[in-house]
């Protein structure tokens, strides 16, 4: 095969594969487009692909119960690969190309920091579904996960008066892990306790011997993990195998938001502490009703409805019924809607937009592993995004557009 | 007191596990100048054939210390006829074909296992030391080192096999004439250097989360180790283990993980701008 046919032959393979992945020439002229980009494959697909579920349900509920505004929607799924240039590319074609109503995507917080301005300089709206560590401020943005103010507010206390005052970190060394553990040092010492050490660790590291001995030598009544991903496994294995989680307790911030309490064993971790929004253990009408259309949908088996898939489900909804209430899909009268405080009664409870932050007040949970299983010891009705309240006020200034750093 | 012995074996396990991280690549790139770049992959297959093998059933030990060996040996033996073969004597070009290996075996690997993180408990339990407990599966790493060192060194110089590989490493021609088929030593060294691989992976898997991309925190300590340790491979693998092993675990006892990491990192750079060669570049030259 000659250098000319090659390309022409490739070229040709490659627009049609790339055809079928775009739905765009399936669309239908007054279909509402909905965009989605989620990591479908690459590192975070773990994160990724029970979100991208929740959208698909989120969207066949709505058009099987007539669509908006008497219009079909029509879902706009983009896999950026956990790769972020292609986050930004196809932030620009859900913009440009599909002119979709609203974008709802990104996981970690680079991904979203790299669509947030693509999103606002098209003026495509934006939904973040995630849990992270707080701070956004942009009118055009909406965050529908929990951050510090909300879980680690409440874990902390619990696990002190349950444990004790003495506090040793273990977090991921990136933004969300420093800004994260800064927050752990600041609600242990409201609580009158001390953090021994806070320790940071690379996202490869895998050896957690000597952070082991450390943490002995040190004697802490408990430990607070801000661990992130699979190398970090690591070190409940070691952990477990040192014989210390029968000595020393653990909370965490992070675990189980990729069904860590499924990989490792219950002898390793029951009894670790974690607080999130959601938990599939839930004990509501509303749950029970979700789980039984998830699962009819996709499979009895499906591992965990994690944290993440549960904000983009509701992230969703508060959505759908922003644009109900504003009666238009024009972005300005939407987002005036949602601002008016517009709530939902979700899987995890009440959940309702916070019109001076455009994050969420939503109820928030402590849940202790036990047997492969997320059981909820205590619940907490409503809480606020105080972090983010404290510094962003989109009322006063609507032409604010910036990531706070909490200084805690 | 107390301290200052789990100091010492977290020395020695780091030391260890730089041995058994690297033995493989030693065999690979150091007997035979393959640049190895699927190295971290071999490992990652090792963790996954320990992984199956136990799931079915298998003793784990059995599974890590047998299975593990074995299947990546075979691959090794499949991927040396099907690629590795063709490149004897082009290191560069050895480089960019397990490169393109190593992102062909995460792809399958992902696209059959699924992108998730599975993994087995460490066995064995804990033991205490004074205050400080710790656990047993340590010591296994560190027995396991040992005798991966001792058997390399009594196959290498004991054994005709051993004899055979070297002198077909240096004058292939000259073992030709001497009626030994270079191109079947060379296919088996390649197999012994994958088994190691992948027992590596195999006693590794109850440690670290095994997923598809795990080969990545390992390939490039093994390089560093490799290369640090100079021509000869066998006390160059336990020199440099030896020296990486106890500068990063000692750092990280005395300041931070992440110093930890960037201090074995600094000491290989000083070191390989002092010894270029490599530790037996210098010292201990001409032993195994």
């Amino acid at each position: 095969m000659d250098r000319r046919s090659f390309l022409k032959s490739s070229s040709a393979a490659l627009a049609g594969s790339s055809a079928t992945l775009l739905p765009l020439a399936a669309m239908a002229a007054d279909d509402i487009v909905v965009g989605s980009i989620h990591d479908l494959s690459g590192g975070l697909d773990i994160y990724g692909k029970p979100m991208a579920d929740c959208m698909t349900l989120a969207v066949e509920e709505l058009n099987a119960a007539g669509g908006l505004l008497g219009r079909k929607l029509k879902l706009a799924t983009y896999d950026p690969q956990s790769n972020m240039q292609l986050y930004a590319q196809f932030a620009q074609q859900s913009a440009l190309k599909d002119k979709a109503a609203v974008v709802m995507g990104g996981i970690t917080s680079a991904s979203r920091e790299v669509i947030r301005p693509v999103l606002g300089r098209h003026k495509a709206l934006y939904f973040y579904n995630t849990q992270y560590e707080g701070g956004v401020c942009d009118r055009n943005t909406f965050c529908t996960g929990v951050t510090p103010a909300q879980t680690v507010a409440k874990l902390i206390p619990y696990a002190m008066k349950k444990w004790g005052k003495k506090v040793y970190v273990v977090a991921a060394d990136y933004n969300y892990g420093q800004i994260t553990s800064q927050w752990v040092k600041k609600f242990v010492q409201e609580q009158g306790g001390s953090v021994a050490s806070i320790d940071f660790f690379p996202l490869d590291v895998t050896n957690f011997g000597p952070t082991i001995s450390k943490i002995e030598a040190a004697k802490p009544d408990m430990i607070v993990s801000a661990l992130v991903g699979g190398s970090h496994i690591a070190f409940y294995r070691q952990w477990a195998a040192a014989g210390l989680n029968k000595k020393i307790p653990l909370a965490s911030t992070t675990f189980a938001g990729g069904n860590e309490h499924i990989v490792l064993s219950p002898a390793e971790c029951d009894g670790f502490l974690v607080s999130y929004n959601y938990f599939q253990s839930l004990d509501t009408p509303q749950n029970k009703a979700f789980k039984e259309r998830f699962y009819k949908r996709f499979g009895a088996d499906y591992p965990n409805i994690t944290e993440l898939a549960m904000g983009t489900y509701q992230g969703f909804k508060l959505w759908a019924e922003g644009v109900k209430k504003a009666g238009s899909l024009d972005r300005l009268k939407v987002i005036a809607a949602l601002e008016s405080g517009v709530s939902i009664d979700g899987p995890s409870g009440k959940v309702s937009i916070d019109p001076e932050t455009h994050h969420c007040v939503l109820n928030v949970s402590i849940a202790e592993v036990r047997n492969k299983q997320l059981s909820i010891v205590e619940t907490f009705q409503q809480q606020k995004p105080l972090d983010t309240s404290a510094v962003c006020n989109l009322k006063k200034n609507p032409n604010d557009n910036q990531q706070y750093v909490i200084k805690a | 007191m107390d301290l200052a012995v789990v100091v010492l074996i977290q020395v020695l396990y780091a030391v260890a596990g730089l041995v058994i991280v690297s033995a493989g690549l030693a065999v690979i790139f150091g007997m035979m100048k393959v640049i190895n770049l699927a190295h971290g992959e071999f490992m990652m297959l090792g963790a996954y054939a320990t992984l199956g093998a136990h799931q079915l059933g298998l003793n784990l030990w059995l599974a890590m210390l047998v299975v593990a060996p074995l299947a990546v040996g075979a691959v090794g033996v499949l991927l040396e006829r099907l690629v590795v073969r063709r490149l004897y004597g082009r290191m560069v070009d050895t480089m960019l074909a397990t490169w393109g290996l190593s992102l062909l075996l995460v792809g399958i690997v992902t696209s059959v296992m699924g992108n998730t993180t599975a993994g087995v408990s460490a066995p064995l339990g804990s033991f205490a030391v004074g205050a400080y407990s710790v656990s047993g599966y340590t010591l296994v790493i560190i027995a396991v080192a040992v005798v991966l060192a001792l058997t390399i060194r009594w196959v290498l110089l004991r054994t005709p096999w051993g004899l055979i590989a070297r002198g077909t490493m240096q004058k292939p021609e000259m073992a030709n004439a001497l009626g030994i088929h270079p191109g079947r030593v060379y296919a088996t060294t390649f197999a012994v250097g994958a088994a190691l691989s992948g027992l590596a992976g195999g006693l590794l898997a109850p440690l670290t989360g095994v997923v598809p991309t795990m080969g990545g925190a390992f390939v490039a300590k093994a390089f560093i180790t490799v290369i640090g340790g100079g021509p000869a491979i066998l006390a160059g693998l336990v020199g440099a283990s030896s020296l990486f092993g106890a500068i990063n675990q000692l750092a990280t006892f005395l300041t931070t993980p992440v110093l930890g990491e960037v201090a074995l990192l600094l000491a290989a750079i000083v070191m390989l701008r002092l010894l270029p060669q490599g530790i037996t570049g210098r010292f201990f030259k001409g032993s195994l």
